[in-house]
């Protein structure tokens, strides 16, 4: 199941690559998007997918299933959300200001 | 356990929370955020006397034990960077008043200004990797809306740049962390330093540690400077002072921890890497500072040449080093945020940056000449002044190490600097005057006690370091001895 999970994880990551090496800035936003994801699933298989009941002291299992990689990935998604909002937000007000959606054009010149 | 520890994130916070609601009232949102800077800086220095004489502080947050529970720990180390940081702040706040405007003081500059010292000092004293990452990502953010704030062309379009660059940046902080975690089931840094101790850093470890310097580098501009150019010359200069002195040097502090107290191992591997890196950005920076005829992207390449003379003392990894370093890292923050409020003035006087459009200011503006040269000579480490004594420690110790390329390195490179500094003093302030008082574009009202406290800053930092210098050791005793540092977290409980 960890491998599986590996290969999804490395699958999301050279997407998201390819997207934030595209021209459109939608695209690169879209780009970060899914590397965030794939960065959540690393995290949860890294901690060891299910191996053990629930992390509750009632319980009586002999072994237990790590909540803490799922505390962190709440607290990074959160932080994602919030960062790809501000992004887009900032993305789209360049487009207005400047006029352009093409990274290529965002270099700017010397005699500003 | 001491709840001081938390009061330099609390305040800020809290202030900057209360702003949001009191919008429209700007002149109480000066003096608030005046005052809370003011608090923050005085707990740093209650903090400093309490580490010293009873040593490390430590909080566990909602009493849970050390490797359960997210740690405060504030170190001599995190006390006097927590102190460097108001004195910068105070002054970028200051100069903010005069130079920033109606319009963003009305658009949430003070909030976000009191975010960003929050972000910073989390960073300083969280005893967590991943709360690390939480108190980055609180000072990325708030900088995000810094850097945008206002909505001209340029600042946007240098934005999405240094937005991407920090996102793309966090995702490795991220990845890094993960593979830790899975190798060593912990994230306390005080528990992830004693579990690597046990098993030993091997290959896969050691990997691990370069992935935290590729991250930890991008964010202090240690070689992936790439971003930091464009993104330093495009907001107020105001904001980009306080960029210049407090962001980078939030990715050193993360250098210094993650390679002194965790990665501290193979120093063979890590830390020559960190030399050479080091010696690459001083000698590419030089070169930056020396070939522009703009005043701000002078000073921004300034800021890089800063950053790799603090990482040749990591390097060398010996206590004289370290203790150049600390103190150089302090006379850092002060003097860069210092140029960058000068070279900003002389901006705002003349209304261009183009060090050819510009002559003679000191025959208008003597204080401000004088205090640039002042400024200068402490940047390039002309004794009496602060920049002499850490560059003479750090060059001490890469002899001791035989990194005698690194100590030349940085030797050449204080020259470069020193003349990259000078050719702005040379072309901006000697010279024929052009502009007579009535036709300058702005006035140096309220921009000079800031300028002027900065100044007293950097020469007390240098003629008072007899003082200054025992508080230097305690945090490079603390830095070299990572025993104190776990003792102090885990207070004698037994570790899991």
């Amino acid at each position: 199941m960890e491998t599986l999970m590996s290969i999804l994880v490395g699958l999301l990551f050279s997407i998201g690559t390819y997207l934030i090496l595209s021209k459109t800035l939608l695209r690169i936003v879209l780009g970060a998007s899914i590397i965030s994801h794939g960065v959540n699933l690393l995290i949860l298989t890294m901690g060891g997918l299910k191996k053990g009941g629930l992390p509750l002291l009632g319980e009586n299992n002999l072994s237990y299933t790590d909540a803490l990689p799922q505390a962190l990935i709440l607290t990074a998604i959160v932080i994602n959300f919030a960062v790809t909002a501000l992004f887009l937000v900032i993305c789209y007000r360049t487009y207005q200001v400047v006029g352009i959606d093409d990274s290529e054009q965002l270099r700017g010149n010397e005699d500003e | 356990m001491n709840n001081v520890v938390l009061l330099p994130i609390i305040i800020p916070l809290i202030a900057g929370m209360i702003m949001i609601i009191l919008r429209k009232n700007i002149r109480f949102q000066r003096a608030f955020s005046i005052f809370a800077i003011l608090a923050t800086g005085a707990v740093s220095v209650f903090l400093m006397t309490q580490i010293r004489t009873k040593g490390i502080q430590t909080l566990q947050l909602g009493g849970w034990q050390a490797p359960f529970g997210i740690s405060m720990v504030a170190d001599m180390f995190s006390a006097l960077l927590l102190l460097t940081t108001s004195v910068v702040s105070f002054c970028c706040l200051l100069f903010a008043f005069h130079s920033i405007g109606k319009e963003r003081e009305a658009s949430y500059f003070y909030p976000m200004f009191l975010f960003l010292i929050t972000g910073v000092n989390g960073s300083f004293l969280t005893g967590d990797l991943f709360n690390l990452y939480v108190c980055f990502e609180v000072m990325l953010i708030s900088s995000y809306v810094l850097i945008s704030l206002g909505g001209t062309k340029k600042q946007l379009r240098e934005s999405v740049k240094y937005v991407l660059t920090n996102i793309v940046s966090s995702f490795l902080f991220l990845v890094a962390i993960a593979y830790l975690y899975a190798m060593t089931g912990t994230l306390n840094l005080a528990h992830l330093s004693v579990r690597i101790a046990e098993v030993g850093q091997d290959g896969l470890m050691t990997t691990v540690a370069i992935l935290f310097l590729i991250v930890f580098s991008m964010k202090a501009a240690l070689f992936l400077f790439f971003w930091l150019p464009g993104s330093y010359s495009a907001p107020p200069i105001a904001i980009a002072a306080l960029f210049a002195g407090l962001l980078t040097k939030v990715g050193i502090y993360a250098l210094f921890r993650m390679f002194t107290l965790v990665f501290y191992h193979e120093p063979q591997i890590t830390h020559l890497i960190i030399g050479v890196l080091g010696g690459l950005t001083m000698l590419l920076g030089a070169i930056g500072a020396i070939a522009y005829w703009d005043i701000k992207k002078i000073l921004t390449y300034n800021v890089m040449v800063g950053v790799g003379f603090i990482m040749a003392g990591l390097a060398s990894f010996t206590p004289v080093a370290m203790t150049g370093s600390i103190y150089y890292l302090i006379h850092d923050m002060i003097i860069k945020a210092l140029i960058f409020l000068i070279g900003g003035t002389m901006i705002h006087l003349t209304g261009t940056s183009k060090l050819k459009e510009i002559s003679g200011l000191i025959g208008t503006h003597p204080y401000l000449g004088w205090m640039f040269f002042i400024a200068a000579l402490s940047l390039s480490g002309i004794p009496p002044l602060s920049g002499f004594l850490g560059k003479v420690f750090i060059t001490q110790g890469t002899f001791e190490t035989e990194y005698y390329w690194l100590g030349a390195i940085g030797l050449i490179t204080s020259l470069m600097v020193l003349f990259s500094i000078m050719k702005i003093f040379m072309n901006g302030f000697w010279g024929e005057t052009y502009l007579s008082e009535d036709m300058e574009k702005g006035t140096t009202k309220g921009l000079m006690f800031p300028i002027g406290f900065l100044t007293v800053a950097t020469i007390v930092l240098g003629v008072g370091a007899e003082g200054i210098i025992e508080y230097v050791n305690l945090a490079t005793e603390s830095l070299m001895n990572p025993k104190y540092y776990i003792e102090a977290v885990f207070q004698g409980n037994i570790m899991p």
